[in-house]
């Protein structure tokens, strides 16, 4: 058996198990992630900085570590919560276990805890700071280790991109991933935390993707000379990210067509003059069900946010930044209406707040990989500069039968709005 | 989108009788259809020919028709009552096809009926082998090559191609019925030549061995828009090679990365696309090559199937219910996740709990049947268990199976013994799980047993786990704490804990409830906790925090009956339910507890709240101690489930918890013997003569007193498990010997077995002073064979009124002599004119349904109110429950008769020479399930009951007649009659020697034994085999005879063609061909028979 450990929520409580990965202190905040495959994916998305993740499958581990499926360069998860660990991996593509992957990165662990109370618990007060402490670190009285917790620094506020981003910029070329020819598009994406398998969804497609680091110019990212500009997920507060923001304007006044995903939303988001805010818990899956407005399809994503942006769910309206004229929610959560996606209408740019790019999660949403093409293509021959010559009626059977319907009643506000600034 | 509005009212097929591969679950799924088209206001016309399903109460839909699934017979029913739609995929494979026929000759078009839910291109592209490959190689996956036959010719040369071992699967048959593996060619010359036989379209598929991949299979649903989602994973503990039916099976999957999971996703999703499923659901089985990842498309299922009532349960996901309102035009968007209720159905479920479903097989009713677990389904019944890791759900699962050995054995194992079961381990039997387990507590290793088995190595080492603590268990020296937490977390069994420490039971609870280790149950709400559930459906878990919310007031709970099983069946979950319905709506909390995911009763909104625990007496105490906790017990209900619940009655009691309705000292009346033939006595009632033993000496001196030949049979039993008519010394030496355990505390029961007495059985209800008497049911074959398999006729057609109600006044006063409150249950025999009584269960019998169905009126219902305290006379008058006056003994004259029909497996099982075991009935219990015909008359009724039994007796062509000497007198006037309708009489020997003197012309044929002549003319078997022969009547003799007859048999049940046994069923099959030939059937709805039942009742009562 391994060494007592404790995960300790800011708010006093406290779940007792046993280590698991690297012995020591672990801080951050606590978040769970529902996805019941996935978790090499997990803890190796920038995304996680800082945070401790909570997994509520209860088996993690089954299938080890390969080094195919990581989603970046090391682990980023603060620390891991899990309820039973694999004992012995099992897979035809697994190189080594989990746990000494965990314990070889430092990721500090904890097993044995009832990881559906502390999702409950989370759920039901919000996701909070914690810490992980096992060893000797988990000798400490429960008041020494709250009061641990509560000197580390909140999610709301904290400024991390930056933190995880590469420094040097990097070129993914499309003929590694399978396309033949010349690359169609050049794009430059800002690494904000970028999942390696964005560029290669690109690459997939023939563009070429000039990874730039978070603290990118204008100049850099004109420098490489793209068709379109790419903005990636990232943790933090996108409160905190006016550089970037400031980035993406420059790029907007530029004309140059812009796609975005999760952090990039938010940051589109802002550009465009919304706000952002805090959800309760935020949406941390891979069966998160959003609608396509464009075309009424459902598709189940792969989500990974706290913050969201804070636009009116209906219709086109004006982006208080008025020079880029209108905007629209092209796709919301069904489960509680949050905005999952921007699309400007004048001007091209969209940006999704989930993640198409999957890994881990469903395929269903990789369609806007192309759409950002379509994006690139419209632009390059000069046919739409913007998304709103789209075929919005055909594409939109739903809305357009569904007579008296009226604006879409937010169902289950308890994540969304709690914490709205 | 909203639904369709041009649609009006639906005809849903349902699945007709339980078979293996086709049960328990299509209720289920069907229960689900009809309450949502209720539910949507449309005009719902069901057919089933099932009596024991909950589908088929009147409420659930308009019309009820209780007839035979066949084209000709929907037909008549489309023809009645002109339904805008038919939505088949609910009802299994029988839905299915039934539908494609209706289609293919015409009917839907004639009539002007859409098919909802599937359209047959669809259909035809799923099951259709060959073209399925098509789909699955324009999806851009891989399926396993093969080859089409419709040929032997074909077959051997395929194999050539192919090689060995070799899959064979007939098309378009259920639950892989005459599939098998080849592993030469004599295997696959036997195989394909059934499997020719089988398919309806005379079409085999071969294909490359897989055997040993990994195996999956994804639940999905598909909406008019295109919107998909992935209901749920599963993964066989067993690799390919053993039907998913009969494997363990595992959800969510777990040995998969996402990569992995993602590729599956997607290959599901084209396919369903490719293929057209666009408003409903269907599941797509993989197998994956566990040294490469190779992925090959095993096969799809374009209809709610029993892995969909699976993933329904283990996730929350309705399926049958969100497939049905898809079916109707509405989207996944716009379905409401019940459990949830805030977010909808378009999302995939995620659970945080781990399912293990075990199957429950049968093969101790059928001995000389071959163990070995193959691509054909075997398994009568299964156990599903949830919890918050593998080990734990594993062995829930395992005692849920509440059978002998189910449960791991952690003894310590011999090291020369570790070879062996590594070695018996390489065949999948319904052992292979306990090898293996116990294998590696030999020492062997988790890469022995998965180059023996293909296991998965996660698998092996989670079995190396429990074979760990097990050691732990035995070394802590004491039960502490730790020890016991450890333990439980693993699933570990108070008894299991106690045999391991060599502490009883009771002691192990003791200390561990004293040490504060108690379950906690935790929700299934379809999202890993995040969002807040509504629906109250629980597991028990080892772990911190108890979900179990505060009620107001106290509950009464209801224990299930546990995995379906020969003998215990839907017939128990239908009073179940029924309890459970009536409760609730007089205002009860209800609590169910079950473990079968097949059944009604574990739906999560049939009670207030659902535990999906395993009986076991630890686990239905913690549930009690939950509900006692959140607020209050008012009592349990042990008599509905059958003998599972009724066995804990006593131990239940002495824990302090009240049992609702008869009480366990009542019980114990009737199940003890002395006791028992007290209350006898006193009624001045009497029994065959018996006696008890415990020895063969004490078998011996009984069997001598009251004469042979005796029926032997062990105590405390169902479905006649071990019953035997002994007829001499030898044998019952023999039966001692072999097939009982002996022991004071398992002492035989011998019976003076009565020869060609008049079987009855009874349900009434007793509430302390009156009785309502339920039904009489008459039973056309004699005492001697199983009721349960026995057809048998309500209301009696050969009892005079002086018959009628002497039984009424015998069952009055058991009733009253027992102390019944609610449901008892009475077994007679009438022989010369003498009436005895066979045996009582003081507990909702098998014949329940079949007698509300047949009689309209609710009887498990009533006895559920009973058992709270309501009166006969309240329920008549305030209740309206129970008719005003008048009961089941005295129904009118001109009330519809109803012949409930056994549905037997024989054809599923294999002796080890690979041919199907025999058809004879006996006094030991071997059906699945049951039909109903019903009619004005008992022959149309009796003819009815055999088509929807699969078993359609001919109109014409030739009919083969054997009988032992004893019957020769009493066949001839039957036999005369069909040669006189123009049938062809065959026969052999001795019977076609009495047929000619006769003056019937019988057609001789070479007997078994002869075998063939010279000059190439077969035997009988041979003729049936051949097909040409339409019905064979064959009652068994000693000797020579009998193995002739078995192989007869054989070769008829092999082909799929009546094959009558005994003599009573032949004259009530002559009768039944007899008005085949003279009167068109007519279809009525059970609502139809009730209108016209309560009219003449009232009639009657005018005239009174």
């Amino acid at each position: 058996m391994s060494a007592p450990a404790a995960l300790v929520l800011e708010d006093g409580r406290i779940f007792r198990g046993s280590s698991y990965g690297a012995t020591g202190t672990a801080l951050g905040e606590a978040v769970f992630a529902t996805g019941m495959t996935g978790y090499q994916e997990t803890i190796t998305d920038p995304s996680y900085a800082h945070q401790l993740v909570v997994q509520t499958a209860p088996h993690i581990g089954n299938t080890g570590v390969n080094s195919e499926d990581a989603e970046s360069r090391r682990i980023w998860v603060a620390g891991y919560i899990v309820r039973d660990a694999a004992r012995r991996p099992s897979n035809w593509r697994s190189e080594r276990s989990l746990d000494d992957e965990l314990v070889e990165q430092g990721i500090v662990g904890i097993q044995g805890v009832d990881t559906r109370a502390i999702t409950r618990h989370l759920r039901e007060h919000k996701t909070m700071r914690a810490g992980i402490f096992s060893g000797e670190a988990a000798q400490a009285t429960d008041k020494e280790l709250v009061d641990a917790v509560l000197a580390s620094a909140p999610m709301e506020g904290s400024r991390l991109a930056e933190e995880v981003s590469v420094d040097e910029a990097y070129v993914v070329e499309p003929k590694d991933h399978g396309w033949e020819g010349d690359p169609r598009f050049t794009i430059a994406a800002i690494d904000l935390g970028i999942k390696a398998m964005t560029p290669v969804r690109f690459a997939e497609r023939g563009v070429r993707v000039h990874v730039l680091p978070a603290t990118a110019t204008l100049a850099d990212v004109k420098a490489v000379n793209p068709d379109g500009f790419f903005m990636s997920n990232g943790p933090g507060d996108p409160a905190t990210a006016d550089a970037q923001v400031k980035l993406l304007r420059s790029v907007l006044d530029e004309k140059l067509p812009y796609f975005g995903i999760c952090f990039g939303n938010q940051i589109l988001g802002r550009a465009l003059g919304f706000g952002t805010y805090k959800l309760r818990y935020g949406h941390r899956g891979i069966n998160q069900p959003v609608m396509d407005r464009r075309t009424g399809k459902v598709e189940i994503t792969s989500q990974n946010h706290g913050f969201a942006v804070d636009a009116p769910l209906d219709g086109a309206t004006q982006a208080p930044e008025e020079r880029y004229g209108r905007v629209e929610v092209s796709h919301v959560s069904l489960n509680d209406d949050v905005v999952e996606g921007l699309a400007c209408l004048d001007i091209p740019a969209f940006s999704v707040q989930y993640h198409p790019e999957a890994a881990a999660g469903p395929h269903d949403a990789a369609y806007l990989f192309d759409r950002f093409i379509e994006l690139m293509e419209g632009t390059r021959d000069g046919r739409t500069a913007n998304l709103s010559k789209e075929p919005v009626d055909a594409a939109h059977p739903a809305q357009a039968d569904n007579t008296g319907a009226g604006p879409a009643t937010p169902k289950n506000s308890d994540n969304k709005t709690e914490d709205k600034k | 989108m909203p639904k369709r509005t041009d649609l009006k009212s639906v005809l849903v097929i349902g699945s007709g009788p339980i078979v293996i591969g086709q049960a328990a679950e299509f209720d289920y799924s069907g229960t689900q259809a009809l309450r949502v088209l209720k539910e949507e206001g449309l005009r719902v016309i069901l057919v089933n020919s099932n009596p024991a399903t909950i589908m088929t109460d009147p409420e659930f839909a308009d019309a009820t028709y209780i007839e035979p699934i066949t084209p000709e017979v929907v037909e008549k029913i489309i023809a009645k009552e002109r339904p805008d739609a038919v939505l088949p995929t609910l009802g299994g494979q029988t839905a299915l096809n039934t539908a494609i026929a209706l289609d293919k000759n015409g009917v839907l078009e004639k009539y002007n009926v859409e098919l909802i839910g599937a359209n047959i291109a669809a259909i035809e592209l799923g099951e259709d082998r060959e073209k399925f490959k098509g789909v699955v190689e324009r999806c851009g996956a891989e399926s396993a090559r093969s080859h089409i036959i419709h040929t032997m010719d074909e077959a051997l040369k395929a194999a050539e191609d192919l090689g060995y071992p070799m899959v064979v699967r007939p098309s378009f048959t259920m639950g892989g019925l005459g599939s098998g593996l080849a592993y030469n060619e004599d295997d696959l010359r036997r195989i394909v030549g059934q499997g020719l036989q089988y398919s309806p379209t005379s079409e085999v598929l071969l294909e490359e061995s897989i055997l040993g991949w990994k195996e999956y299979e994804l639940e999905m649903m598909r909406d008019k828009n295109d919107n998909v989602v992935v209901v749920c994973s599963i993964e066989n503990f067993d690799p390919v090679g053993v039907h998913t039916g009969d494997s363990i099976t595992v959800a969510p999957a777990l040995t998969l990365t996402d990569r992995e999971y993602q590729r599956l996703r997607d290959i599901s999703i084209a396919v369903i696309r490719e293929v057209g499923v666009d408003t409903g659901g269907c599941n797509i089985q993989f197998a994956i090559d566990p040294a490469t990842g190779r992925v090959v498309v095993i096969e799809m299922n374009p209809r709610v199937s029993r892995s969909s009532a699976l993933a329904s349960k283990a996730t929350g996901f309705a399926i049958a219910k969100i497939a049905t309102k898809l079916s109707l035009g509405y989207t996944l968007d716009e379905i409401p996740n019940d459990i949830t209720q805030k977010t909808p159905a378009s999302f995939e479920p995620t659970l945080d709990y781990v399912v293990v479903k075990v199957p429950r097989f049968a093969f101790e009713k059928f001995p000389a049947a071959d163990n070995t677990l193959t691509t054909t389904m075997k398994s009568v019944g299964e156990a599903m268990a949830m919890g918050r890791n593998f080990t734990e759900a594993l062995q829930k699962a395992l005692r849920s199976l509440e059978q002998k050995g189910s449960q791991l054995d952690f003894s310590s194992v011999p090291e020369w013994e570790v070879p062996e079961l590594i070695e018996k381990a390489k065949r999948p039997t319904t052992e292979r799980l306990h090898q293996v387990q116990r294998a590696l507590l030999g020492g062997a290793s988790v890469e022995d047993l998965f180059e023996a088995t293909k296991i998965d190595p996660w698998f092996l080492d989670q079995l190396q786990l429990l074979n760990e603590i097990s050691r732990e268990i035995r070394q802590a020296g004491a039960l502490t704490a730790d020890m016991l937490k450890r333990a439980k977390r693993h699933g570990f069994s108070d008894e299991q804990i106690g045999a391991l420490t060599h502490n009883s039971e009771a002691v192990v609870r003791g200390v561990r409830q004293a040490l504060g280790i108690r379950p906690v149950y935790k929700t299934v709400d379809t999202c890993a906790a995040e969002f807040a559930a509504y629906t109250p459906y629980h597991y028990s878990a080892y772990d911190e925090e108890d979900e179990v919310a505060l009620h107001s007031k106290p509950s009464i709970l209801i224990l299930g009956s546990g995995p379906n099983r020969i003998g215990q069946g839907i017939e128990f979950d239908y009073s179940c339910v029924h309890a459970s319905m009536a409760l609730r709506k007089a205002g009860y909390e209800t609590v169910m507890v079950n473990c079968n995911p097949e059944t009604v009763s574990t739906d999560y909104d049939i009670s207030t709240r659902l535990y999906f625990e395993p009986l076991t007496l630890e686990d239905v105490l913690e549930v009690i101690a939950a509900e006692e906790r959140t607020g209050g017990v008012m009592g349990v209900f042990v008599q509905l489930g059958g003998q599972t619940p009724l066995k804990l009655a006593q131990q239940l009691a002495d824990a302090g918890v009240p049992i609702l309705g008869t009480s366990p000292e009542a019980i114990d009346l009737a199940e003890h013997r002395g006791a028992f033939s007290r209350v006898l006595d006193k009624a001045g009632l009497i029994s065959p003569k018996n006696g008890t033993a415990v020895s063969f000496e004490d078998a011996k001196k009984i069997a001598d007193e009251i004469g042979y030949p005796v029926l032997v049979r062990p105590s405390y039993v169902l479905g006649g498990r071990g019953m035997e008519i002994v007829y001499d010394e030898p044998n019952l030496s023999r039966y001692i010997a072999n097939a009982t355990e002996i022991t004071p505390d398992h002492p035989v029961l011998i019976d003076r077995f009565l020869e060609d007495a008049v079987e009855i059985d009874v349900d009434a209800l007793f509430d302390g002073t009156d009785m309502y008497l339920g039904g009489i049911m008459e039973h056309i074959e004699e005492a001697g064979i199983h009721s349960g398999d026995s057809a048998c006729v309500l209301p009696p057609i050969t009892l005079g009124t002086n018959v009628l109600e002497r039984v009424r006044t015998a069952t009055r006063a058991i009733a009253e002599g027992v102390g019944v409150r609610g449901l008892i249950n009475i077994q007679f025999a009438l022989a010369s004119d003498v009436l005895y009584v066979l045996e009582a269960n003081p507990r909702a019998s098998r014949t329940v349904p079949f007698v509300s169905k047949a009689t309209g009126v609710q009887m498990a219902k009533a006895a559920a109110l009973i058992g709270t305290g309501v009166t006969i006379g309240q329920l008549r008058s305030a209740y309206k429950m129970l008719p005003e006056v008048g009961d089941g003994s005295t129904l009118p004259l001109d009330a519809p008769v109803s012949v409930k029909e056994a549905v037997l497996p024989f054809s599923r099982f294999r002796t080890l020479e690979g041919k199907v075991v025999d058809s004879l009935l006996g006094p030991e219990m071997r059906s699945t399930g049951e039909v109903m015909g019903i009619d004005k008359h008992f022959d149309t009724a009796f003819a009815k009951s055999q088509a929807a039994a699969n078993n359609a007796l001919p109109t014409e062509g030739k009919i083969f007649v054997s009988v032992a000497n004893r019957d020769k007198r009493s066949v001839i006037m039957g036999v005369k009659r069909l040669s006189d309708l123009g049938f062809e009489i065959v026969s052999t020997g001795g019977t076609a020697d009495v047929l000619r003197r006769n003056g019937i012309q019988a057609t001789p044929v070479r007997k078994v034994a002869e075998g063939s002549s010279a000059e190439g003319e077969g035997t009988i078997a041979d003729l049936v085999i051949a097909g040409e022969i339409d019905m064979v009547f064959n009652t068994p003799s000693g000797g020579e005879a009998r193995s002739d007859g078995y192989e007869l048999r054989a070769a008829a049940t092999s082909i799929g063609i009546p094959c009558i046994t005994t003599v009573a069923e032949f004259n009530a099959a002559v009768q039944a061909i007899e008005a085949m030939r003279t009167y068109e059937w007519s279809v009525t709805s059970l609502q139809e028979h009730a209108a016209s039942l309560a009219e003449s009742q009232k009639a009657a009562l005018q005239r009174a």
